[in-house]
């Protein structure tokens, strides 16, 4: 194994934003690794035996929780449940209350969930152990993107250069933001394609194509990648009607007809099947979106893997990768000796 | 002004005779009221400005060495929260005027937005007697427009006008009058007081949920935004139906350089409109809420760095009329939240001289006189606050300022005067602050210390 | 730094190791042999190929990597994961887990570990290339390359050609401590030997 460049270690998982390329490679290398155990016997493994991980879950999310729940199981866990629905003083106990009483409960990462954009960012401000993102508002959920970035290139291999059409509600996606930066950072091409009421201000500072027309974008695409649209909507005039919707945006049969044949179909769920996806395509071969959930838990392992597994000490730890040879510490010596050595 | 002066003696505030003299040496005096700026001398006795010159005797009186120094009118700040009634946990009248005294402020505008809020004379004269009580700053309390800031029914402004709170201007606050046909009629009613009538800038459908500016920023923290049309559309509709019956308008804290065209070319059209600009947006952009610090979290929003350049300029201009602070003090407990939940506002009263002159007059954009004119005259012309904003002369109220152009500080939210600890300024560094303040000859703050409130402990009043 | 072992002694360790492999177990059937990432994985199938060459049975061989089941990585910090490899259903079989250095013993607590989680092998035995002593666990080697009693700061760099170019065990001080006194003459075996002299 050739460890020429150690990435910057990860302490927190909050924005994609905050990662850098050889960061996202390691992830998804690492979670290769970790698949492997899905299919043993017993999948699991005592790495994080003895850490606590909390799911603070603000916001109903059952697939997430759930997902992070295996994964951190898989690794040996403690795993802590805390729902904690709406969060404003109002309601009940402040998120700063929360994060005291995780502190003194010594929880040693917390994988937050919250309607709020920005609230792990708060959590952090509260509690010094790792914070792990599992979806704040509009902003970000950076597993997601992971995973979708993981599964992409099980099919696709490298993805630089590769063209990513993200069709759907961008406004309110946290998907989306985290998404178009992961791929931006792994050197794809992004265009979004959404009704124009349904895509961010100030688009143009993103750095990616943005087009109106589906059909005239599909030919040219790797990876269609749809986003879910809220009924909701419907409502203060973002689209005329969910009918209008699905004519223009959503993707059937027939236009799944115009992408290349390697061009795969994903979606991070739950979907509205007849709305942005139809029910054939859903279920057609070209969809990737069991593959998506099934690679979340390895995602998720990787993750708890890089922010728990060095939580410890990656300061003392910081001497033993010296280049200079240093005493051989009580472990094998050969195992990091000889590799340090070359 | 002259109408000032009759109302400070109205309100017999007792000159503090007996104090003895005092007088203002070697200071550099910033009289925008009489265009002054020169080395003068100023003496103080019985609460009155006794004489101004140069290199005056001292005599008996006892010197203070103003070397180095600004001797300005005490400031004058037209937006104020001091939330008493109701929100004493955040700030009460004695702690916002200690910390508007620490400014160098020795007149503050009391916002409505109390609760029960003030759109009674009842509220309103509790509100200026309590200012007289602590005697740390003159309180001028804003009047609601509207019964229970509900933007239906006018509240009783002439019986306002006619307390002895004496209030000639009006705001609903932070809530827009939104009804087109309510805000002209409290324009036209208005008219028969000669009152200034001040309106929130925002469309509230265009706002519906927002966060911070819409713009780059909000875009990649999924924050929904206040689009800067939301203010414009507000102030160009109000600044219409203003100039249609003849009203006199006041735009409170315009943040958008769309919302600085607008006003200039009324302005220029000879609409009786004035304008504000606060500290924060003055300073400040939408690039800081990347923190997701809710102490950043103001309404109108943090803009853009362009709209921070089109109000200096406006400012330099003469376009806006004033700095005017929009202290708006929160309890921790409230303030420290998930962005989403904490609500809108900053502290402002003791950064405010600092903050105008670290950005505006050591980077050039304001010489001196001006940067005081928007802090004095400025408000003082816009309404009626006594003797406060100048001149310093002869027979005047001594209210005063004395503020040091080089003090460099840095802002610590602990050390604060106010109840609450969300400036937005923490932790940097600024430089300027005022020395000493005087309220009618007494000091309010000398050599950078607040005096005890005047006022006995005050629950028993209550 | 000394040399202890060069390519030639290494070849003929693996030799001698795979016969003793052949001869413990009665020949090679139900044998699978599982190199320790990083440097065992190579030492693994060259062994796997030598006894097939010797018995003419194809002999599966893979690789454990023992990261996750290491017990100082809350001190080490999270290190790249290494692939794990194991060819055929381990359950009721003999694994023999090769590795090119024992030490204290708790690289190998963390391969058994590894492999009892994927199934219930009839035996696990331990060859190594070389022994350094030092063990901090109560594990034992079935199959020795080499005895290298070293000083515990010692290090001791073992070069397989598959990941460094070229198989040599070389010594090097470490540091304060002595060096192992070792003058080993290019291709003798015997006289790597006397590398025990060094303790």
């Amino acid at each position: 194994m050739s460890t020429a460049t150690t990435p910057r270690p990860l302490t927190d998982l909050l924005s994609i934003e905050d990662l850098d390329a050889e960061q996202v490679t390691a992830i998804l290398d690492t979670a290769e690794r970790l698949a492997e155990i899905a299919a043993r016997p017993i999948k699991k493994v005592p790495t994080l035996r003895g850490r606590t991980v909390c799911n603070l879950f603000m916001e109903d999310s059952t697939r997430t929780r759930i997902s992070f729940d295996i994964a951190a199981k898989r690794l040996s866990a403690d795993v802590i449940n805390f729902s904690a629905k709406g969060s404003s003083v109002s309601k009940g106990e402040s998120l700063k209350d929360t994060a005291l009483t995780l502190k003194a409960l010594g929880v040693d990462a917390v994988v937050v969930r919250s309607s709020s954009s920005g609230a792990p960012v708060q959590l952090k401000r509260y509690l010094d152990v790792p914070i792990l993102n599992a979806g704040d508002g509009w902003h970000q959920h950076p597993t997601q993107a992971l995973l979708d970035l993981y599964t992409m290139r099980t099919h696709l291999g490298d993805l630089a250069g590769r063209q990513v059409g993200i069709v759907g509600d961008v406004l309110h996606s946290r998907v989306a933001r985290s998404e178009v930066q992961a791929l931006q950072l792994m050197g794809a091409e992004v265009v979004l394609v959404a009704p124009p009421t349904l895509l961010p201000p100030r688009i143009d500072s993103w750095g990616v194509r943005v087009a109106h027309d589906v059909d005239e974008i599909l030919p040219h695409l790797d990876v269609l990648y749809l986003l879910r649209v809220q009924r909701e909507r419907m409502h203060r005039a973002f689209v005329p009607s969910m009918r209008e919707y699905a004519r223009t945006w959503g993707i059937d049969s027939s236009r799944l007809a115009r992408l290349k044949p390697e061009a795969i179909v994903m979606h991070p769920g739950p979907m509205n099947r007849g709305i942005e996806i139809s029910g054939d395509v859903a279920d057609s071969d070209r969809a990737v979106i069991t593959e998506q959930v099934a690679n979340g838990t390895a995602v998720r392992m990787a993750c708890l893997y890089l922010l728990l597994a060095g939580a410890a000490a990656s300061a003392e730890n910081d001497d033993d990768r010296d280049p200079a040879p240093a005493p051989a510490a009580a472990s094998d010596q050969a195992r990091d000796g000889a590799e340090v050595e070359q | 002004m002259s109408d000032g002066v009759r109302m400070h003696d109205e309100r017999a505030a007792e000159p503090l005779r007996g104090q003895g003299e005092l007088l203002l040496a070697g200071g550099r005096m910033l009289d925008p009221a009489s265009g002054t700026d020169q080395h003068l001398d100023v003496r103080v006795r019985d609460g009155l400005v006794a004489e101004v010159g140069s290199d005056l005797a001292a005599g008996d009186a006892e010197v203070v060495d103003c070397a180095g120094l600004w001797v300005t009118p005490g400031l004058v700040d037209l937006h104020t929260h001091l939330r008493e009634p109701g929100f004493e946990h955040a700030e009460d009248v004695a702690s916002g005027s200690a910390a508007g005294a620490a400014g160098g402020y020795t007149a503050l505008c009391a916002m409505a937005n109390t609760d029960p809020v003030t759109d009674t004379a009842a509220i309103a004269e509790l509100v200026a007697r309590r200012g007289r009580e602590h005697a740390l700053a003159d309180v001028f309390p804003v009047g609601a427009i509207t019964k229970g800031l509900r933007g239906e029914e006018l509240t009783e402004m002439g019986e306002m006008r006619r307390s002895t709170a004496r209030v000639d201007f009006f705001s609903d606050d932070g809530i827009p009058v939104a009804d087109a046909l309510v805000f002209r009629r409290a324009l036209q009613y208005a008219t028969a007081f000669d009152a200034v009538i001040c309106n929130h800038s925002e469309d509230p459908d265009l706002t519906a949920g927002a966060q911070m500016n819409e713009g780059e920023v909000a875009s990649v923290l999924g924050l929904p935004g206040w689009p800067h049309e939301a203010e414009e559309v507000m102030i160009a509709r109000d600044l219409i139906l203003a100039a249609g019956v003849g009203a006199r308008l006041h735009v409170p804290h315009v943040s958008t350089a769309g919302s600085v065209e607008i006003i200039r070319a009324a302005k220029a059209k000879g609409v009786r409109v004035s304008a504000e600009a606060t500290p924060h947006h003055l300073s400040l952009d939408d690039e800081l809420v990347r923190s997701y610090d809710p102490v950043l979290k103001v309404n109108p929003p943090l803009r853009t760095e362009a709209d921070v350049h089109a109000l200096r300029a406006a400012l330099a201009d003469g376009t806006i009329d004033c700095v005017a602070t929009d202290h708006a003090p929160h309890a921790a407990e409230t303030k420290d939240q998930e962005w989403e939940h904490a609500p809108c506002g900053m502290l402002g009263l003791e950064t405010a001289f600092a903050v105008v002159n670290t950005e505006l007059v050591a980077s050039g954009l304001l010489d001196p006189l001006t940067a005081i004119a928007r802090m004095t005259t400025g408000p003082a012309a816009v309404r009626d606050v006594g003797a406060h904003g100048g001149p310093i002369e002869a027979g005047r109220p001594a209210n005063l300022a004395v503020l040091d152009p080089q003090a460099t500080w840095t802002v610590d939210a602990d050390r604060l005067h106010s109840r609450s600890r969300n400036s937005p300024f923490h932790g940097r560094e600024l430089t300027g602050r005022a020395v000493h303040t005087l309220l009618r000859g007494r000091f309010t703050l000398r050599d950078g210390q607040v005096a005890a409130s005047a006022a006995q402990p005050q629950e028993e009043t209550l | 730094m000394t040399q202890l072992l060069s390519d030639a002694d290494v070849a003929r360790i693996l030799r001698r190791i795979a016969h003793e492999l052949i001869e413990a177990n009665k020949g090679a059937e139900n044998l699978v042999l599982l190199g320790i990432q990083t440097r065992g994985v190579p030492l693994a199938h060259r062994l796997a190929t030598v006894i097939g060459e010797i018995e003419g049975v194809e002999v599966p061989a893979g690789a454990v990597d023992v990261t996750l089941h290491r017990d100082d990585l809350a001190k080490r910090g999270a290190l790249p994961l290494g692939r794990t490899d194991i060819p055929v259903d381990v359950d009721g079989r003999v694994v023999v887990l090769v590795d090119d250095v024992l030490f204290t013993g708790r690289t190998v607590r963390a391969a058994m570990e590894a492999v009892l989680e994927v199934g219930r092998p009839s035996a696990i035995r331990l060859a190594v290339l070389v022994d350094r002593g030092h063990r901090e666990l109560p594990v034992r080697a079935d199959h020795v390359g080499k005895n290298l009693p070293t000083a515990r700061a010692d290090r001791i760099s073992v070069r397989v050609a598959e990941v460094d170019g070229e198989d040599a065990v070389v010594a090097e001080n470490g540091g304060n401590g002595q060096a192992p006194d070792v003058h080993s003459e290019a291709g003798s075996g015997q006289g790597a030997d006397t590398g025990e002299e060094g303790a």
